[in-house]
């Protein structure tokens, strides 16, 4: 157990791309932290680092308070969980997790014991003398788990373990990793393309994008208050809705609606020196029928009207998904999110908007529906550079 | 693994690291990584360019002089006269005719005997071990040893074939002797070609064939249409290489006939002049030739079918 | 894998087993043939039956008795493992540079092996005769080896980088971080995946040895280096007057016993060879 230090880290290749760019992270004895960002972001390569599978260009990596940036894998006692999940086809479940105990030259007895009561804990006993080829997709998962946990190490590292799961058995799975890494209290970094994951997992986020840390902070701080465009929009399922839309005289302009401010906004936008134009940004949530807001909530926020393009119903809530006619935002963050998402080519005039209705709308597919949101929710951006204008660090 | 070799900053747009340009520095690992490359290279690239490199120039150089080691006095230096004496000789034409229709039909023919073996190890409901264990003999038997097999069978007197067919010695006749090469040729190598073909016939996706049969497609045409095209480029590798193996051949014809009654492929003349003749320079040139003719071969089937042929190159990768 | 909608009639099965019948006698009666002949007495050698009305061993004790055979077999073996130890090693290096190592000249290597093995055996046999010759190679065991490393290193460094390109080398990583040092990281793991490649390899590559007929006969002279191949081609019979075929018989099916034994235990691992090497490469 022990914490892990990142101080100024670099990884520059010899080719001279920057992989990850000066990231500074301190990790606390026991925690639960996650690297997330799309692919490309330098999230696995940070992970190499810490495990030492890659070296470090510039800066300090300390576990334990030790400077480690010299020692090899073996020497650092940390495992680690691969997204293949990396079994050795030629040994049994067995052989797999008592593996590096062997390595470590212990003894008979103690690789028995610990390979059991690992075994046990992730329900493999029965599986011990099978080799992985005969496992199904989640087996295989749980004895990567298991060959990472029989060693007791410093901390484990996890590169998208349960990305080669179908959805079911994932979330599954996710729940008992949670579980197991409260048991053990070992310090864990896990990486993660899945934002779900990094929500639900972890006891801070590490939201990162192109090499350089974006934010860091518990999930339900970076969901209530990112850090910049990117953030808010990678956080969060279906994202935040983005429109472009335009500050005077403490009101705020855009296709849906024109609002005032509220106090608390205003500060804020005022403080930050905000520009004229920003990109307005508001949860799929924070939007409501507008025939089931009180009179009060009606006037102090937004409201428009406009034609229901597709409505899901999903028992609890609603869905409705409109195309506002007008330009969509634009920026730099916005396009690579759309480009991770894969949606970057998909055809569209116009700005998409997803809203969820309480399961008592009576708003109707292809019928037109007056649709209210919270002013007060609203958060706005800098289109230049994407910062958030509204954010506070509370 | 793909993580930390993909994740090289292919940062877009108004990216806030600054990205230094690629520059084409080697550093240590790389280099000590190019080091190592070569050295493990090495003893088989040496090996290779020893056994090969030299000697094909020392036979164009051979193919360039008088050189008949029965009278090494006479040794001299003759330019293109050699290339004459083979271009000009009938024995070489013919046996530049035998090797060419021996290829063509065997290898026509073992195209579609393989294709069937193939379908059936492919397909095969029952026995599919069995069948695949039995082909590999022939395969693997020793060329020599199978083409006495076939010659003793057509042996009159000794032969159950030559018996069955009435004890005429079919092997003093030209025609004759040569579909029983053939026959044994193809005998021995069909099931080279089917493995190959098999290996085509594993990569042509189930769905796909399930797909054409919901659209309508009879088994034929499911054959023609979804099977062939996909596993092409496997059927030209398969072909590229059993043609030029054909036209290496040696072994079956030294045994069956020795190259009597004009069966003599380009192998077994060249053979003949150098190693029973003793004349090098002949034998050289025909050597010369033969290696021409080969490379032609080669040249025009990787022309023909360009990325299908091996090596063409994913050499890395796959 | 069954054809399409093809439900495992009874009907189908019949079906399939003449199939089957009809390939297993199309590769085996040749075979049969030669090792028919070789139980064969003499006095009914010559009576074009199928199978032996007379059972004897005598073609096989004859054989054994000279030397002409027994020498020719030990130089079969001992030239063919050698050959294979050595083209295994190199080729074994330079497969394993191919499909883990980036380095210039990588593609140029791929392509030499591609042009050796396309190459015209027979081309290269005049001039290693004349070559042998001055540097007392000819009729010796490793002016035989030689060739046949060459030849049989395309074949093995397209079967090993096939193989080795299959090993998911993310276990590599694996080790090291369970705490194994490079050096165990290779024996304990990347050796034990890699080994039934080898082994494969091996087994290929020797039969191309075993079976080479052309460089055998035209680069020795003498029982001194003769393969079996070459010493079944020049048998004349102990007498003018008594045919040969006998010990020919008994010698082809003595050779013949490696193949079969390595068909036999080995099949699976040379189909996957044979095609992996052929078709990927």
């Amino acid at each position: 157990m022990a914490e892990i230090v990142l101080d100024k880290v670099t990884k520059r290749y010899p080719d001279g791309a920057l992989a990850v760019q000066e990231v500074n992270l301190e990790i606390a004895d026991g925690e639960f932290i996650i690297l997330v960002g799309p692919s490309g972001c330098g999230k696995s390569t940070t992970l190499n680092m810490i495990a030492g599978l890659e070296d470090i260009t510039d800066g300090e990596l300390r576990i334990g308070g030790q400077r480690v940036n010299e020692k090899a894998p073996k020497d650092r006692d940390i495992a680690m969980v691969f997204q293949s999940y990396a079994l050795y086809p030629h040994m049994t479940v067995k052989e797999n997790m008592a593996f590096p105990l062997r390595l470590a030259k212990v003894d008979n007895a103690t690789v028995e014991k610990k390979v059991k009561e690992a075994a046990e804990i992730l329900d493999l006993t029965q599986h011990l003398d099978r080799k992985p080829s005969n496992l199904s997709g989640g087996q295989r998962q749980r004895v990567a788990m298991g060959r990472a946990i029989v060693r007791n190490p410093k901390a484990f590292l996890m590169d998208e373990p349960l990305s080669n799961l179908d959805a079911k058995l994932r979330v599954q799975m996710r729940t008992s990793v949670s579980r197991l890494q409260k048991q053990l209290g070992t310090t864990t970094v896990y990486v993660t393309h899945d934002q779900t994951e990094a929500m639900t997992l972890g006891d801070r986020v590490v939201v990162m994008r192109g090499g350089v840390v974006q934010q860091i902070g518990a999930p339900q701080f970076l969901y209530d208050q990112p850090a910049n465009l990117f953030v808010a929009g990678f956080i969060g399922s279906p994202s935040m809705n983005f429109v472009p839309a335009t500050l005077e005289n403490g009101a705020l302009r855009s296709v849906i609606g024109d609002v005032t401010l509220t106090d608390r906004v205003r500060q804020l936008v005022e403080a930050a020196d905000a520009p004229r134009e920003v990109i307005m940004g508001i949860r799929p949530e924070h939007f409501e029928d507008a025939a089931l807001v009180d009179a009060a909530a009606l006037s102090s926020g937004g409201k428009f009207t406009h034609q229901v393009d597709v409505l899901e119903s999903m028992g609890s809530d609603k869905y409705a998904y409109f195309n506002l006619t007008g330009e969509q935002a634009a920026s730099a963050e916005l396009q690579e999110l759309a480009k991770d998402a894969g949606s970057d080519d998909v055809p569209g005039d116009g700005i998409p908007l997803v809203t969820r209705l309480s399961s008592a709308s009576g708003a109707v597919e292809g019928a037109s529906a007056d649709i209210w949101f919270d002013a007060d929710k609203v958060q706005l951006f800098d289109p230049s550079n994407g910062r958030n204008l509204t954010y506070t660090e509370r | 693994m793909s993580q930390t070799t993909t994740e090289d900053t292919t940062t877009t747009g108004a990216s806030p690291a600054p990205v230094a340009p690629r520059k084409k520095v080697l550093s240590e690992g790389k280099k000590a990584e190019r080091r190592l490359g070569w050295l493990l290279c090495a003893p088989a690239a040496l090996t290779m360019i020893a056994v090969t490199g030299w000697p094909i120039l020392y036979s164009l150089l051979l193919s360039m002089q008088r050189f008949d080691l029965k009278f090494p006095d006479r040794t001299e230096w003759i330019w293109f006269d050699n290339y004459v004496t083979v271009l000009s000789s009938p024995y070489w034409w013919n046996a530049v005719w035998v090797t060419v229709l021996l290829t063509v039909v065997t290898v026509a023919v073992e195209l579609v005997l393989g294709m069937s073996l193939a379908l059936i190890m492919h397909r095969a409901l029952v026995g599919r071990g069995i069948v695949r264990t039995t082909t590999l003999i022939p395969y693997g038997i020793v060329t020599v040893v199978a083409a006495f097999s076939w010659r003793f069978a057509w042996t009159p007197g000794t032969g159950y074939l030559a018996e069955a067919l009435g004890g005429d010695p079919v092997l003093t006749e030209k025609i004759p002797s040569l579909m029983v090469v053939g026959l044994a040729e193809i005998w021995k190598t069909t099931p080279f070609m089917a493995l190959l073909l098999m290996a085509g016939l594993a990569l042509v996706p189930d769905d796909l064939l399930k797909a054409a049969a919901m659209d309508g497609a009879s088994g034929w045409q499911r054959f023609i249409k979804i099977t062939v095209p996909i596993m092409k480029p496997a059927i030209l590798v398969a072909l590229l290489f059993r043609t030029l193996d054909a036209f290496r051949i040696f072994d079956n014809l030294f045994v069956l006939t020795a190259g009597s009654q004009g069966t003599s492929s380009v192998s077994m003349l060249t053979y003949n002049n150098l190693i029973k003749g003793l004349n090098l320079g002949i034998g050289s040139t025909m050597s010369v030739l033969i290696f021409i003719m080969v490379a032609i071969i080669a040249f025009v089937f990787i022309k023909l079918f360009g990325t299908a042929a091996p090596g063409s190159d994913d050499g890395g990768k796959r | 894998m069954a054809g399409i909608g093809g439900a495992e009639t009874t009907g189908k099965k019949w079906g399939w087993g003449l199939l089957n019948a009809v390939v297993v006698v199309y590769a085996l009666v040749p075979v049969l043939w030669i090792v028919s002949l070789s139980f064969k007495s003499s006095k009914t050698l010559a009576d074009g039956n199928f199978i032996p009305r007379e059972w004897s061993l005598e073609n096989y004790q004859n054989i054994f008795s000279t030397s002409e055979f027994t020498r020719a077999l030990i130089n079969s073996i001992g030239i063919a493992i050698i050959a294979t130890a050595i083209a295994v090693v190199f080729g074994t290096m330079a497969a394993y540079a191919i499909a883990r190592l980036d380095f210039p000249g990588k593609n140029l290597l791929v392509g030499v092996s591609l042009l050796i093995a396309m190459f015209p055996q027979v081309s290269l046999v005049s001039p290693l005769f004349e070559i042998e010759r001055s540097l007392g190679l000819f009729d010796t065991w490793p002016g035989l080896i030689l060739p046949y490393i060459t030849f049989a290193l395309p074949l093995a460094i397209y079967t090993l980088s096939a193989f080795f390109r299959e090993i998911p080398w993310e276990l590599e990583k694996a080790a090291k971080m369970d705490g194994a040092t490079p050096g165990q990281a290779f024996r304990r793991v990347i050796a034990p995946l890699a080994a039934p490649g080898v082994f494969t390899t091996a087994i290929l590559v020797f039969i191309f040895c075993w079976n080479d007929f052309l460089f055998a006969i035209s680069l020795t002279s003498t029982e001194q280096s003769r393969t079996v191949p070459v010493a079944l081609s020049f048998f004349t019979g102990s007498s003018q007057f008594e045919d040969p075929a006998g010990s020919i018989a008994a010698a082809a099916v003595v050779i013949t016993i490696p193949i079969i034994l390595f068909v036999l235990f080995f099949q699976r691992r040379i189909v996957a060879g044979l095609t992996s090497g052929a078709v990927k490469g």
